[in-house]
């Protein structure tokens, strides 16, 4: 095996360590996600039995579908923990590690900010901000690179969106400052 | 040949300058998405779909189509490469594309997977061309009874031929479809589940529901990963091209045998993983030397790829046809045909005649032209994977916002997004399957109408569902595929009972 024409070449240094202890097992995970479906199929079976789930001369009333659809989901859901709580390999298998865990909770948390941002200062300035910081905290990029690199997609999203399709989108303070 | 005449207005709907330029704008972005980790052919189509709306639906429907041809071909480039599949559908490609690089035979190998891929959805394109149009005529005599049987077939058949465990695709189908029923109930005009939420009367949009699941999730997925990667630098010549080319007769064969099963799978809601996977494994059974598989041999590149795009392609055929999505990429040209005030279905032939043949012209256009541009591309498109992630994954959720935001102008839709991205990287991990979820909430609301309907012509009795030998055929085989399984193991365990001496040996 040749590498001789090996060029393209990409290092990940901040990389999950695969060594990294678990934080939950698969198992747990399941039953939980198994508990909270059960919770939700009880909450909405009860909400469509209130609707109405007879069956009168028309047919179905309109409860009565996502009511059964409801049991359906709870049997499943049952179902599923059951196997969860009775099987020895999901104990085992790990559902995240911690280093994992940490990678993917910065994306997530820059992206919850980023809609709590965009409900108040409007998606441009949201957009700006995210990809600018992003790439500067999270990816180590240069200051110049992440600002360059945010101005043009936010400037190309603008004027793709505002400007040459007319998609409304949520806009903010310095939109309204600027009178668009 | 009627179907003829028509492909040929749809061609004649095709070449003008805008829709040149958007197809080949659809491929370019197609490509990219293909080839960045963390996005595919769905989560592409989802996430572009807002640039369509303003757009008429023929523009519209040519340019996200190219998009999906484009992250056909994208795949292959990341799988040939660098041994990563940018698609559940290239794994069977990296088996013998890989070991093709390695040995500098990467370009072959490039050039046999795009070769091939355009191939297998030629052969596709041509079965919609001539039976679409068919299966439309025969269904627009269906009426809701009909209709709900063969919702209640695609349904069905998930749940008894998927590979999943079957309690896991239930919980993802009931979640489906109860929240498909969210908001005003269209036969009676009662509100359900919306728990007095204003946000909620208006139910929750299925694109909404699809850019959380495959967008968001698909990055914090992806940063679980390592993602360094190293590959091989590749340019396509035309000698290479043409040697290609000239052995391309050879393997008719294999090629044939993968047209026929992607085809197959696409219709039936099995999907172009399934289809990858079978081409392979039978290329390399019915082959002279099937050790010489995995260890770099063009027909192991061939063989997946013509079957997962065949399948790719086939999968619009119930789509166009029926209003049926035979995967979740067809599934979200669905929600695209609905948001562009177009009713999926049957009708759709006799009613926008420009509309559908123009998207069936444009699969051949697109994939001619998808095929040149990616010969000639590739290096160009490899490079891309050279811009870190860290660059990439915010403006991807950007774009899921603005996806999200842009179909019904409302910021709890953005929230809703933010939520379905957690409940699809947890779905993801855990193992529930998310493209019946996807399924059930396209067509959840379609089915349930159709159901009333049938109840309300027939009085309120079930016998509806048999009172014709058609929709009595769909149904009963409906619940046949259900307890598929269990049928199977007591068909087995029957012949062993009855043949002992032969199944000892």
């Amino acid at each position: 095996m040749s590498n001789t024409d090996l060029e393209i070449v990409v290092e990940d240094p901040t990389a999950p360590d695969d060594a990294s202890p678990s934080v939950v097992s698969r198992r747990t995970v399941e039953i939980v996600v198994s508990l909270l479906l059960l919770a939700l199929a009880a909450v909405l079976a009860y909400d469509n039995w209130q609707t109405g789930i007879e069956w009168d001369s028309t047919g179905p009333q309109p409860g009565y579908f996502p009511f059964y659809l409801s049991v359906i989901l709870g049997g499943a859901s049952l179902y599923g923990m059951v196997t969860a709580l009775l099987s020895n390999d999901a104990r085992t298998e790990t559902f995240v590690t911690r280093a994992q865990l940490r990678r993917v909770m910065l994306v997530f948390v820059p992206t919850a900010l980023f809609c709590l941002a965009t409900q108040f200062l409007g998606i441009y300035v949201a957009s700006f901000v995210l990809i600018s910081g992003f790439m500067r905290l999270v990816g180590k990029i240069a200051w110049w690179k992440s600002l360059v690199t945010a101005v043009v997609f936010t400037a190309i999203m603008f004027i793709t969106f505002d400007v040459a399709f007319d998609v409304i989108m949520p806009k903010g303070p310095l939109e309204r400052a600027l009178g668009r | 040949m009627e179907a003829f005449g028509l492909l040929m207005h749809g061609f004649a709907v095709l070449f003008t300058w805008k829709i040149l330029a958007l197809m080949l704008f659809g491929l370019v972005l197609g490509i990219f998405v293909g080839v960045l980790p963390g996005l595919g052919g769905p989560n592409g189509v989802a996430i572009l779909l807002p640039l369509t709306f303003s757009m008429d639906p023929t523009s519209a429907i040519v340019m996200l189509s190219c998009i999906y041809w484009g992250a056909l071909f994208g795949g292959a480039i990341t799988s040939i490469l660098f041994n990563i599949p940018g698609e559940a559908w290239s794994v069977a490609t990296t088996f013998d594309g890989y070991p093709m690089a390695q040995q500098g035979r990467a370009a072959e190998a490039l050039t046999a997977a795009f070769t091939s891929s355009f191939i297998g959805s030629l052969v596709a394109v041509m079965l919609i061309t001539f039976l679409a149009p068919m299966i439309s005529t025969f269904a627009l005599k269906f009426g809701p009874p009909e209709f709900f049987a063969v919702y209640l077939l695609t349904f069905c058949s998930f749940v008894g031929l998927g590979r999943e465990a079957k309690h896991r695709t239930v919980i993802s189908m009931a979640l489906g479809l109860l929240i498909a029923g969210i908001g005003m109930d269209t036969v009676s005009g009662n509100l359900r589940m919306t728990f007095g939420s204003p946000d909620l009367l208006r139910g929750i949009n299925f694109l909404v529901a699809v850019i959380g699941l495959f967008g968001i999730s698909e990055i914090l997925l992806t940063m679980e990963e390592r993602l360094a990667l190293r590959g091989h630098a590749a340019k396509i010549s035309l000698r290479v091209i043409w040697q290609v080319w000239t052995d391309l007769p050879r393997y008719w064969a294999t090629l044939l045998r993968s047209s026929v099963i992607g085809c197959w799978l696409g219709i039936t809601p099995g999907g172009a993983i399934a289809a990858s996977f079978m081409g392979y494994n039978l290329a390399k059974r019915f082959s002279k030397d099937p050790e010489s598989f995995g260890k770099g041999r063009i027909e192991g590149v061939f063989a997946p790829e013509t079957a997962a795009h065949a399948s790719g392609t086939a999968a619009l055929l119930p789509m166009l046809a029926l209003g049926i999505p035979g995967s979740g990429t067809a599934a979200i040209l669905l929600g695209g045909l609905m948001v562009w005030g177009l009713n999926p279905g049957p009708l759709l032939f006799v009613e926008h005649k420009d509309f559908v043949w123009g998207l069936i012209a444009s699969m051949y256009l697109g994939n001619v032209v998808g095929l040149v541009l990616v010969l000639s591309t590739v290096p160009i498109f490899a490079s891309i994977l050279r811009v870190p992630f860290a660059a990439v994954a915010p403006m991807i959720v950007v774009s899921c916002a603005i996806g999200a935001y842009a179909i019904q102008n409302a910021m709890f839709d953005i929230w809703l997004m933010l939520g379905f991205g957690v409940v699809g990287y947890v779905f993801k991990k855990i193992g529930i399957p998310l493209a019946p979820f996807t399924l059930a909430l396209v067509l959840g609301s379609r089915a349930e109408d159709a159901f009333r309907l049938a109840m309300i012509g027939s009085g309120g009795s079930v016998g509806v569902f048999w009172s014709n030998g058609l929709v009595g055929t769909i149904t009963t085989l409906a619940i046949t595929l259900l307890f598929w399984p269990v049928i199977d193991r007591v068909f087995s365990s029957v012949g062993r009972m009855l043949r002992p001496a032969s199944a000892a040996g």
